[in-house]
């Protein structure tokens, strides 16, 4: 037997094997505690991840208590696969977002694949459809061949995986900055759509029923992945491989199709996928959620290689597997249900009342500990908190405009700066069609979906400036609350809820940790004022190579509900003579912008101010005139500013221009990222009812001249035909990738 | 027992678009020596003996369903192996 | 008119296809799983697009030994229309229902965009509805939908006119922009753009709901002569 190659308890404790499967002395003590005695091999094993910090939240649970969970719609807040948020008519929407940052890193194309099949089946284990897939993505800058690989391959391990499952990835956003050289971030998100009679939990209530694995068989891939995401990487970790595992889209189609039709069968009684720590993770989980305990006899588990041991199996995170609890007695209709979709489905343990999560292989027990003390006792840690000495340095700067000569040159250099520059290159590769429901597709402020058999459509975007979280984390994480709900009300929606990814360094590191905290706090405050509860997420810590850290990046995933599809509005100027309207006004914002980082090549100073109550009345505002139907396009100000979103609003259509009359410093009126600022254009006729809902300022006029010409006072201070920004614009991706290798 | 490696690859008539991206990275690194690549599946099959010729039998599974004659040549290597 | 939706594992624009012949074009459709083996309640049969079993080996390559092939084969023989959209369409060349092969995009990246299309030839009972050479915008969405045959079945597939759409600006490298093929008789029909994504103009387009149109005007026709 290979166990016997295993360490006995008292070789663990001695040579403190534990320490490599990251447990620490204390932990360790605490554990033998629990149990009484000192834990075995594979006892230490289930301890070590499900103690880990991705799947405890031992280092961050501190924090994720700030953010407001509850709300008059949300049906299921954090704690499930995935959040619930009620849209009326008995239906509900489902999302979440999650990380695959750090296989990714190392293998781009299987560790994106793997990210998107992980979140999809978190979606589906409520029992909901998934309709749509949105991923946040950061990368370092294009000039080097290694972030040109990952980009390349990230992209095409999303697009392989989705377009295969047949869901449509419909937005997101993508930045590339420095930072993310070693460390790139991979977030995805899943929304999904379910009846309110149809939600399933995660739960094994019920002495005696029955547990059951179903999906792809277990083999050794992953083992400790759940711990290795809560590490830093180092030179090493490209030699960790078998941390990273393989996709296979074909298998999860059929297991969403099994899954769904097993929803509606009265014989379930719980679900739940099996991802980081795979089986020991799901079944501990949801016993403690039930109060109860179950036994599992591990020969059975249907296993891809040979001579598996208890602590393989029960840590492998193989993909494209879900743990069920059916009703006793029921299981035959249960095997032939996933029979039909060429699905194995094997009972292997039993609810028991004991609360003891007892494992059996080859005749013994292998572990015999409370589930409760893997899934809710990990230990809670309150890490010291330091503001960095740059922030106060970074306070005690003006704000300055920038010198800028050339207005025209700097808008066509700003276009082609890969952070703003058209995302066509990525998207294109994306299905972002399938089931025929994308009414705006990617390349507007959100992406729209309707429901089928409604008036109603779902917005829904992803947002995070990490520049202006770095400079300062709590105005960072406000604003990256408000960016995304801009988004959702421009494209005709209701703000509902947020998931949230916050991907952050070292938290061990008081700086780090800081930043945390002060993110947390600003998203909070938005979060309220903005009435959008946080309905779950996931954390990425450790995001750092070679001791130096990414900025802070806390990605805001939201879903907005669009209540009538006539509401349904882009950004894009849409005819000859429409107004053009300015709602907000500008100030001397360049911190953290991009026109900073283009003429410096760094970020410094304060980031943008942002009042949440301000932000909240425009936002009313804007919503009640696009509901009014008295606005022909809305499109937020973001990264440089006025200029960018000029030009933005206007390469859809060959033959229209702007003309756009601007008063103060021309660079700031043009480039300045002052945030809680919109761009709307409205039919002439409409003039009146608009200006009667919302505060705003005629700035120019939409024409038919091709080109964008915008005065100060007296002066053409900038002109240019749509076609050169456009070239500009969308050709900057293709050319990084195109000239150089 | 049979072990039978299979190679499928385009038939050299057809523009292999995957190979032609590697070729051009490989001249591009400097290896200016390589005039061309052709990229293709490899799998490995383990029958059992049975009446047919084993022939027989592989070549129908190739024009059958591992290759499609109409893009794509296979050529395949039979071992004969102890059974375990 | 009643119309089969095939299922295979691994279908997933089968919901599309559904969607678009009952609420859009109005007529009866059904799915019908891989394994059937009838097709005759039916009076067209659709193949819609996909990853049928991963397209692991390759496009098509195993979805066409399913039992339902069986029965498609016998419905192209007795004359029904059959269409195969995207992965429908690399199945119904694997199946020898329609000449050539696909080969991976010229760029080797999957595309998902809408394009122009020709209509080249609308004297069929796919594209009667359409005018002579028509522009209309179909959008694609496929890894593999780059065309291939030799030389004389692309010569026979010209003099017949058997190309029934083409690219007017090619996404994927296919031969001769070939986006769409008939078989000699007529009731067969491959191509790689969607036109179940085109029914609706919210959705962008609704020039794909001509061509179901036209499947079912043929088959009135057809059915007033025979009554």
């Amino acid at each position: 037997m290979l166990s016997t190659l295993e360490p006995n308890p008292t070789q663990i404790k001695a040579e403190k094997v534990y320490q490599q499967m990251g447990l620490s002395d204390e932990e360790f003590a605490l554990i033998e505690n629990i149990l009484g005695r000192t834990p075995n091999y594979t006892e230490t094993g289930l301890f070590s991840v499900m103690w880990s910090e991705h799947c405890s939240y031992k280092n961050s649970k501190p924090i994720l208590k700030k953010f407001p969970i509850t709300g008059e719609r949300v049906l299921q807040g954090p704690g499930e696969g995935a959040g619930i948020v009620d849209i009326g008519d008995e239906q509900a929407v489902v999302f979440k977002i999650e990380s695959h940052n750090h296989p990714s890193a190392i293998e781009p194309y299987q560790g994106a694949a793997t990210g998107v099949g992980g979140i999809i089946r978190d979606v589906f284990s409520m029992g909901a459809r998934p309709i749509a897939m949105l991923n946040s993505l950061r990368f370092g800058e294009l000039d080097s061949a290694r972030v040109r690989y990952l980009f390349k391959e990230v992209v095409a391990g999303i697009a392989g995986y989705g377009n295969c499952i047949g869901i449509p990835t419909v937005g997101g956003e993508i930045q590339f900055d420095p930072c993310y050289e070693g460390n790139p971030l991979v977030n995805a998100m899943c929304v999904g759509l379910i009846d309110h009679k149809d939600i399933k939990k995660g739960q094994a209530h019920g002495e005696g029923n029955t547990v059951m694995y179903v999906g792809a068989k277990t083999g050794r891939d992953g083992i400790h992945g759940a711990t290795f995401a809560s590490e830093e990487l180092t030179a090493q970790s490209s030699e960790d491989r078998p941390a990273v595992q393989v996709g296979d889209p074909f298998m999860e189609k059929l297991l969403l199709e099994a899954c769904l039709e097993l929803i509606h069968c009265d014989a379930l009684v719980g679900i739940q996928d099996m991802g980081a720590a795979g089986l020991i993770s799901s079944s501990a989980e949801m016993a403690s959620k039930a109060g109860m305990g179950i036994e599992m006899n591990l020969d059975l588990v249907p296993q891809r290689e040979t001579g598996m041991t208890a602590y393989e199996m029960m840590l492998s995170e193989s993909q494209e597997r879900m743990l069920i609890v059916v009703k006793k007695g029921r299981e035959q209709e249960i095997v032939e249900l996933f029979e039909k979709y060429g699905l194995e489905a094997v009972g292997i343990g039993t609810v028991t009342s004991d609360k003891q999560m007892r494992l059996f292989h080859q005749g013994e027990i292998v572990a015999d500990v409370p589930a409760d003390a893997l899934a809710e006792e990990a230990p809670v840690y309150h890490k010291p908190s330091k503001e960095p000495s740059y922030f106060a340095e970074f306070q005690a700067m003006e704000n300055e405009v920038p010198q800028v000569d050339d207005l025209k040159g700097t808008l066509v250099s700003l276009l082609s700066q890969p952070t703003v520059a058209s995302k066509e290159w990525v998207y294109e590769q994306y299905d972002y069609m399938v089931r025929t429901n994308t009414v705006v597709s990617p390349g507007s402020d959100a992406a729209v979906v309707r429901i089928r058999g409604t008036r109603k459509a779902l917005a829904m975007t992803t947002d995070c400036n990490s520049r202006y979280v770095y400079l300062d984390p709590e105005v960072g994480g406000k604003i990256a609350v408000a960016e995304a709900a801009r988004n959702i009300v421009c494209s005709g929606a209701e703000p509902l809820a947020i998931t949230d990814n916050l991907n952050f360094g070292n938290p061990e590191k008081p700086e780090v940790f800081w930043q945390i905290e002060k993110a947390a706090d600003g998203m909070s405050e938005a979060c309220r004022v903005l009435e959008t509860p946080v309905i779950g997420g996931n954390v990425s810590l450790y995001n750092e190579t070679s001791g130096t850290a990414i900025y802070p990046t806390p990605v805001v995933g939201m879903v907005g509900l669009v209540t009538d599809l006539d509401h349904i509005t882009t950004q894009h100027f849409k005819q000859n003579g429409d107004l053009i309207y300015l709602v907000g006004e500008t100030k001397d914002e360049f911190g953290g912008s991009e026109l900073q980082k283009l003429l410096n090549g760094k970020v410094f100073g304060k980031a943008p101010a942002l009042n949440v109550m301000i932000e909240k009345e425009r936002q009313n505002q804007v919503l009640a005139a696009i509901r009014a139907g008295v606005v022909e396009s809305a499109h937020d100000l973001s990264e440089g500013g006025l200029a960018v979103a000029l030009a933005e609003c206007l390469f859809a259509n060959e033959q229209l221009g702007a003309q756009v009359d601007i008063a103060g410093n021309s660079v700031s009126a043009l480039f300045s990222e002052t945030q809680s600022r919109f761009l709307l254009t409205v039919k002439e006729e409409n003039k009146s009812e608009f200006e009667s809902l919302v505060d705003a300022v005629q700035i120019g006029t939409v024409n038919d001249s091709a080109k964008l010409q915008i005065t100060n006072g007296e002066s053409t201070v900038l002109e240019a035909s749509i076609e050169e920004l456009k070239d500009a614009w969308k050709g900057a991706i293709p050319c990084f990738l195109k000239s150089r290798d | 027992m049979y072990k039978v490696k299979v190679f499928v690859t385009l038939r050299e008539s057809v523009l292999d678009p995957q190979g032609k991206a590697v070729t051009n990275s490989l001249n591009s690194l400097n290896y200016k020596e390589v005039a061309d690549v052709r990229i293709g599946k490899y799998m490995e099959l383990t029958i059992e003996k049975s009446e047919r010729d084993i022939n027989e039998v592989v070549n129908e599974i190739c024009t059958n369903v591992l290759a499609n004659p109409v893009i794509e040549d296979y050529r395949y290597e039979i071992e004969e192996c102890v059974t375990l | 008119m009643k119309f089969a939706v095939i299922v295979f594992p691994g279908s997933n624009c089968d919901v599309d296809m559904f969607h678009a012949i009952q609420d859009e074009l109005g007529e009866q459709v059904e799915y019908v799983w891989h394994d059937s083996d009838s097709l005759e309640e039916f009076d067209g049969i659709l193949l819609p697009g996909g990853f049928s079993y991963g397209d692991y080996l390759r496009t098509g390559a195993i979805a066409r030994f399913s039992n339902v092939m069986k029965e498609v084969i016998k419905a192209a023989e007795a004359g029904k229309p059959v269409l195969g959209v995207c992965n429908g369409f690399q199945i119904l060349l694997e199946a020898g229902l329609l000449p050539g092969a696909m080969r991976r995009n010229e760029s080797l990246s999957f595309i998902c965009k809408p394009v122009e299309l020709k209509v080249e030839n609308n004297q069929t009972m796919f594209t009667n509805a359409y005018e002579p050479n028509q522009t209309i915008i179909i959008p694609v969405a496929h890894g593999e939908g780059n065309y291939y045959c030799d030389e004389e079945t692309l010569a026979k597939l010209k003099e017949k006119k058997q190309i029934v759409f083409t690219y007017n600006q090619n996404p994927n490298g296919s031969l001769a922009d070939i986006a769409g093929i008939i078989n000699e008789k007529g009731n067969v029909l491959g191509m790689m753009p969607h036109p179940e994504r085109a029914v609706d103009e919210l959705l962008g387009s609704a020039d794909g709901l001509k061509m179901f149109q036209s499947i079912v005007k043929a088959w009135r026709e057809a059915h007033v002569v025979n009554a």
